[in-house]
C-alpha cells in the first residue's frame, strides 16, 4: 500500500516537474515571447577577441550572468563543439557563415525571436535576414559583425592603385603575394573567374560544379608559385607586410588597421570584381542550459555602444548602423576604415561565406561540397 | 627463500595480514609482478589502446560533410584517396624533413654530449645540462615564434650577416626554415639520451683501447660510437616522431611548400570535419613509426629512453 | 685522453651550441619588453607594461592554475602507474614483457595529433564531457613512460641483494618498499616527475583535443598568437615561466646527476 502510494506520488511529481516550463522560456517547440530571469551563467563558443573584458564585465555586472568562453580556432571547431555529445555543453556560438548553415541543418541551433532584440531594427537591412542565418523566414541567431576580404597592398611598391584581383595572380608580383590559408579561398578565385571568364557560368562562388571547381583550382595552381605564404593567422600577414616579405595580398580590415597603427605604408581597395566576406552570427544552442542569459547577451552585444567597442577592438564592422559615431570617438577614423557607414548596396554586394554543399539551390544537386573543396585546397597547396 | 625469518620479529595484528601478504608475494614473484603490472596495463588498454582502435575503425567510415554525422558504411575510400595527389608528395616531404632533422640533431648533439661527459668540469656540466633542459620549459610556441624574428628578411639573422658583409639569406617561410626550427626545438630531446649513454661508457674502456694502440679516432669509431648508438636511437625516436606529426611549426614558419602530414590531419579534422579521412591519414605516421620503432628497438633504444 | 686540438674543437662546439640554444631565447626575453604590438627587428621601444597586463588578466591566471593542476595530477598518475609497471617488469620474466614496454612508449613515440585525435573521438563516443580530467588522461598517457623508464633504469642498476637482505632482516614487502626501495629510486622518481611535468606543462596538441571550455597555458598562448594583438604578452609570460622554473630544474638536475661519472 505504502509502496504504491509512493510510486504515484513520485509519478505525479515527475509529471508536474515536466509540465512547469523553465521561467519564461519553454524548451518546447515554440520560441520564447519574453526573456525571463537570468540563470546566472552563460557558456559561449567564440572567436578569440569576441569576449573581451571591456564589454563582458559590464554585462556580467548588469545581468548577473557569469560568462565563460571556449575559444575556437576554426568554423569547424565551432561546429564540433556545438554538436559533440549531442550538444548542450555550450549555450551560444559566434558562428561565421561557413558554419552557421551547417549548425541550422544539424538542428544544433534554435530559432530565435527577433522581437526580443531591441537593436535589431537598427541593423543595416542587409544583415537583418541574411541567407546564412535566416532559413525559410526563420531567424537562427542574430548577426553580430562582419568583415570583407579586401586587397591589401604596399603603397610604396604599387604607386598606381591596383584595381583588380588580377594583381594577386600576376607573375610580376611573384614571391610577394599572401593569401589566406583556407579552402573557402576557392570562392575568391571563383568570384574572380565569374567576371573574367563568364563562359564558365559561375553565378554563386559557393555553388560550383565539378567543372567550375576545376577551373578555380587551375587558377589557384597558377597562383601557387607566386605565393610567399598562405597565412593562417592574421598576425602572419601583418609580420610579412611589416618586415618586407609581402607587398600585396588578400586581407581583412584588421590587418590594415594594425599596419596603419604601426606606420606601415599600406592601403586597401575593393577590386572591381567584388569581394567575399565573413559574417558572424550569435546563435543559440537548441539545448542551451541558460537561454535567458543567452537572450540578454544577444540584446547586449547588438547595442550600438558594444558594437562599436567590439568593432574597434577586434577590427571588424558592426551590423548596427548607429555604431559609427561611437567608433570614431573610440578610434578616430575607424568608422571609415571599417566601412561602417556605407550605402546598403555595398553590403549587399559582398559575397558572404557560406558552406559549399552538394545542393546547388537551382534544382541541381551536383555542386561540390566542403569535403571536395578541402581536398582541392590541399591539392592546390601540394 | 628465507621467508620464515619473517616470523621472528614483532608484528601487530594488522602486521599479521600484511606480513602474510608479503610472504605470499615473495614466494610467487610472477604473481606479484602480474599484480603490479596489471593496473597500468589495464589503464592503458582501456583508455589509450581502445581509443586507437576506435580511431582505426573510424578510418573505414565516411562522413556527411555538411551535418558532420558519421556514416557507418565500410569502405576503403579514405585509404584510396591517400594514394592520390597531393598526399604521396606530402608524406615524402615529411619523412625527408624528419630524417634531415634527426640526422642534424644527432650530428649536433654527439660532440656536445661528449664534451659534457668528458671535458666539462662538474659545475660546468651541471650548468650546461640545466641550460639544455630549461628551454623545454619555455613554451614551444614562443620558441618557434622567436625564430620568425630571426629569419625574416629584415630580421636578426640578416642584420648579423649584413653586418659581417655577407649577403642576406632569404629563408623565412621555406622548408629550410622548418628544418632549422625543428632541429632547434627537438635538440634537447636528443642530447639527454645521448648524454646518458655516453655517461655509462666506463673510462677503463677508453684506457684499454689506448693500451691496445688505437688512436683517438679509432677509439671513437670502434668503442665509443657503438656504445652511444642506443642513446642516439632513443633520441631519434623523439626527433623523428615529433617532426612527423607536427603541424604548428609548418604553419608558423613554413611556406607554401610546407604542408606536412600533421597539417593534412589537422586540416581534415579541423577545417573539413572529415574525421574518418583524418583517421585514415593518421594511420600513415602510425605505420611509419611502427617500422621505425622496430628498427630502433634492435639498436637498443628502448633501454636508453 | 683527448688531444689538445680535440679539446679546443669541443670547447668551441659546446659554445656554439650554447649560443644556438640561447640566442633565440634571449631575443624572446628582449621582446617581452617590446613597446609595439608588432614584432619587427630591431625592437622599436621598451616597456614593462606587458608583465602587469599578463598578471592582471584573469584568463592568464586561470590558465596558469589549470596547467599547474593538470601537470601535478598527470605527474601523480604517471608516478603511480609508471613505478608499478617498473617494479613489475624489472625482476620478473614473463611473456609480453617487451610488448608492454612498447605499449607505454606508444603515446610518446606516436605523433601527438594521433593521440589527441584518438582520445577526442573516444571521449565523444563515450559521451564524456571535456574537462580537467580528460586533459589529465591525455597527459598521463605520455607521462607514464617517462617515469617508467627512469625507475626501471635505476632498478636495473640496483643489485637484487639489497631487497633480499632486507627480507633477511625480517622486513615485510611493505617495509622493504619504504626503507629500501623508495630511497633507491627516489632521485629517479624526482627526475622522471620533473621531466613528465615539463612535458605536460608545455603540451599543446593533445591538450587541444582533450580540453573543454578551459585553457591551459599553452592553449591560451596559442590563442593570443592566433589573435595577434598582444604578442609581447606571450613573451612576457614565457620569460616569467623560464625564470621561475630555473630553480626546480637546477635542483632536480643536481639531485639526479651522478657525480664524476665520466671520469671513473
Amino acid at each position: 500500500m505504502k509502496r504504491i502510494r509512493f510510486g504515484y506520488v513520485a509519478l505525479a511529481g515527475l509529471v508536474t516537474a515536466l509540465a512547469i516550463p523553465a521561467a519564461g522560456v519553454s524548451k518546447g517547440t515554440g520560441m520564447p515571447t519574453s526573456v525571463g530571469k537570468g540563470e546566472g551563467k552563460l557558456t559561449l563558443v567564440a572567436w578569440e577577441g569576441y569576449t573581451q573584458p571591456q564589454w563582458v564585465t559590464p554585462f556580467e555586472k548588469a545581468t548577473g550572468c557569469q560568462v565563460s568562453t571556449k575559444f575556437a580556432g576554426s568554423s569547424n571547431d565551432m561546429f564540433n563543439l556545438m554538436t559533440s555529445g549531442g550538444g548542450g555543453q555550450y549555450d551560444m556560438v559566434s558562428a561565421s557563415g561557413d558554419a552557421s548553415l551547417r549548425l541550422i541543418f544539424a538542428g544544433a541551433v534554435a530559432e530565435t525571436n527577433m522581437a526580443l532584440i531591441p537593436s535589431y531594427k537598427d541593423f543595416f537591412k542587409a544583415f537583418q535576414s541574411p541567407a546564412n542565418n535566416t532559413v525559410g523566414g526563420k531567424h537562427y541567431g542574430v548577426s553580430v559583425q562582419f568583415g570583407p576580404n579586401l586587397l591589401l597592398y604596399n603603397t610604396k611598391t604599387f604607386k598606381a592603385k591596383p584595381t583588380s584581383w588580377s594583381a594577386i595572380y600576376d607573375k610580376k608580383n611573384a614571391g610577394q603575394i599572401t593569401v589566406p590559408d583556407n579552402p573557402i579561398q576557392i570562392a575568391d578565385a571563383a568570384l574572380y573567374l565569374s567576371k573574367t571568364k563568364p563562359s564558365l557560368g559561375i553565378r554563386d562562388p559557393y555553388e560550383l560544379t565539378q567543372a567550375q571547381l576545376a577551373a578555380a583550382v587551375a587558377l589557384l595552381k597558377v597562383q601557387r608559385p607566386l605565393i610567399k605564404k598562405y597565412w593562417a593567422l592574421a598576425s602572419d600577414q601583418i609580420d610579412l607586410f611589416k618586415n618586407g616579405g609581402s607587398t600585396i595580398g588578400a586581407s581583412w580590415p584588421y590587418q590594415y588597421s594594425q599596419l596603419i597603427a604601426a606606420k606601415a605604408p599600406v592601403a586597401t581597395v575593393i577590386p572591381k570584381e567584388g569581394v567575399t566576406g565573413w559574417l558572424d552570427t550569435w546563435m543559440l544552442s537548441s539545448k542551451a542550459q541558460h537561454p535567458n542569459c543567452a537572450y540578454e547577451w544577444m540584446q547586449y552585444i547588438t547595442t550600438q555602444k558594444v558594437q562599436a567597442e567590439q568593432a574597434t577592438s577586434y577590427g571588424e564592422t558592426p551590423v548596427n548602423k548607429k555604431a559609427c559615431p561611437i567608433m570614431n570617438t573610440l578610434q578616430k577614423g575607424s568608422c571609415q576604415q571599417y566601412f561602417a557607414h556605407s550605402p546598403e548596396s555595398y553590403y549587399r554586394s559582398i559575397k558572404f561565406w557560406k558552406t559549399p554543399v552538394a545542393d546547388c539551390g537551382n534544382g541541381q544537386k551536383n555542386c561540390t561540397d566542403l569535403k571536395a573543396w578541402t581536398t582541392a585546397w590541399q591539392q592546390v597547396k601540394g | 627463500m628465507p621467508a620464515d625469518a619473517a616470523g621472528a620479529t614483532e608484528g601487530s595484528p594488522r602486521g599479521g595480514a600484511l606480513r602474510s601478504l608479503s610472504r605470499f608475494s615473495w614466494r610467487r614473484p610472477g604473481l606479484k609482478a602480474f599484480g603490479q603490472i596489471s593496473a597500468p596495463v589495464a589503464a592503458f588498454l582501456a583508455v589509450y589502446v581502445a581509443a586507437l582502435v576506435a580511431l582505426l575503425i573510424q578510418s573505414f567510415w565516411t562522413t556527411d560533410s555538411f551535418t558532420g554525422k558519421l556514416i557507418h558504411s565500410w569502405s576503403l575510400d579514405n585509404f584510396r584517396a591517400i594514394a592520390n595527389d597531393p598526399y604521396p608528395a606530402i608524406i615524402q616531404r615529411t619523412v625527408l624533413i624528419a630524417s634531415a632533422v634527426t640526422i642534424t640533431c644527432m650530428l649536433l648533439a654527439f660532440p656536445y654530449a661528449y664534451f659534457l661527459v668528458r671535458i666539462a668540469g662538474r659545475r660546468l656540466r651541471l650548468a650546461l645540462l640545466v641550460a639544455t633542459v630549461l628551454p623545454l620549459w619555455v613554451s614551444y610556441l614562443v620558441r618557434v615564434y622567436s625564430w620568425r624574428l630571426i629569419l625574416n628578411p629584415d630580421g636578426a639573422l640578416n642584420w648579423f650577416l649584413n653586418g659581417l658583409g655577407l649577403p642576406s639569406l632569404n629563408i623565412a617561410y621555406t622548408n629550410w626554415a622548418m628544418w632549422l626550427v625543428f632541429t632547434y626545438i627537438w635538440f634537447p630531446f636528443m642530447v639527454l639520451p645521448v648524454y646518458a649513454s655516453l655517461e655509462r661508457v666506463p673510462y677503463s674502456y677508453l684506457e684499454a683501447s689506448a693500451d691496445l694502440g688505437a688512436h683517438g679516432f679509432t677509439t671513437l669509431r670502434r668503442v665509443i660510437l657503438p656504445l652511444a648508438v642506443p642513446g642516439l636511437a632513443a633520441g631519434s625516436i623523439f626527433t623523428f616522431s615529433l617532426t612527423l606529426g607536427d603541424y604548428i611549426a609548418p604553419s608558423l614558419v613554413g611556406g607554401p611548400d610546407s604542408s606536412l602530414i600533421g597539417t593534412v590531419v589537422f586540416e581534415s579534422l579541423g577545417l573539413a570535419n572529415n574525421a574518418p579521412f583524418a583517421a585514415a591519414f593518421a594511420m600513415v605516421p602510425l605505420g611509419i613509426m611502427a617500422v621505425y620503432l622496430a628498427i630502433m628497438k634492435r639498436l637498443g633504444a628502448f633501454e636508453s629512453l | 685522453m683527448e688531444t689538445r686540438a680535440t679539446k679546443v674543437a669541443l670547447w668551441a662546439w659546446a659554445t656554439l651550441i650554447f649560443l644556438f640554444l640561447w640566442i633565440p631565447l634571449a631575443i624572446m626575453a628582449l621582446y617581452a619588453f617590446n613597446a609595439s604590438n608588432i614584432q619587427s627587428w630591431p625592437i622599436p621601444g621598451f616597456t614593462t607594461k606587458w608583465f602587469s597586463e599578463a598578471w592582471n588578466d584573469p584568463e592568464v591566471r586561470d590558465a596558469l592554475w589549470l596547467s599547474l593542476r593538470a601537470g601535478l595530477l598527470a605527474t601523480g598518475v604517471a608516478l603511480v602507474l609508471g613505478s608499478l609497471a617498473a617494479f613489475g617488469l624489472s625482476r620478473a620474466r614473463f611473456f609480453g614483457k617487451d610488448s608492454i614496454s612498447f605499449l607505454f612508449i606508444l603515446p610518446i613515440a606516436l605523433p601527438g595529433i594521433i593521440t589527441g585525435l584518438a582520445l577526442n573521438s573516444f571521449f565523444v563516443l563515450l559521451g564524456f564531457n571535456f574537462s580537467l580530467w580528460t586533459i589529465v588522461i591525455g597527459h598521463a598517457t605520455f607521462c607514464v613512460v617517462i617515469v617508467y623508464n627512469n625507475v626501471i633504469a635505476r632498478l636495473r642498476r640496483t643489485s637484487g641483494s639489497f631487497f633480499e637482505a632486507s627480507a633477511d632482516l625480517g622486513a615485510t614487502g611493505f617495509q622493504t618498499f619504504r626503507f629500501v626501495t623508495l630511497p633507491v629510486i627516489a632521485t629517479a622518481l624526482v627526475a622522471g616527475a620533473l621531466l613528465a611535468f615539463a612535458l605536460s606543462w608545455d603540451e599543446i596538441v593533445v591538450t587541444y583535443f582533450t580540453a573543454g571550455a578551459q585553457n591551459t597555458l599553452p592553449l591560451l598562448l596559442f590563442g593570443f598568437i592566433r589573435q595577434g594583438q598582444n604578442l609581447p604578452i606571450v613573451n612576457a609570460i614565457a620569460l616569467v615561466v623560464i625564470v621561475v622554473s630555473l630553480i626546480p630544474v637546477a635542483l632536480a638536475q643536481r639531485l639526479t646527476s651522478d657525480p664524476g661519472a665520466g671520469r671513473g
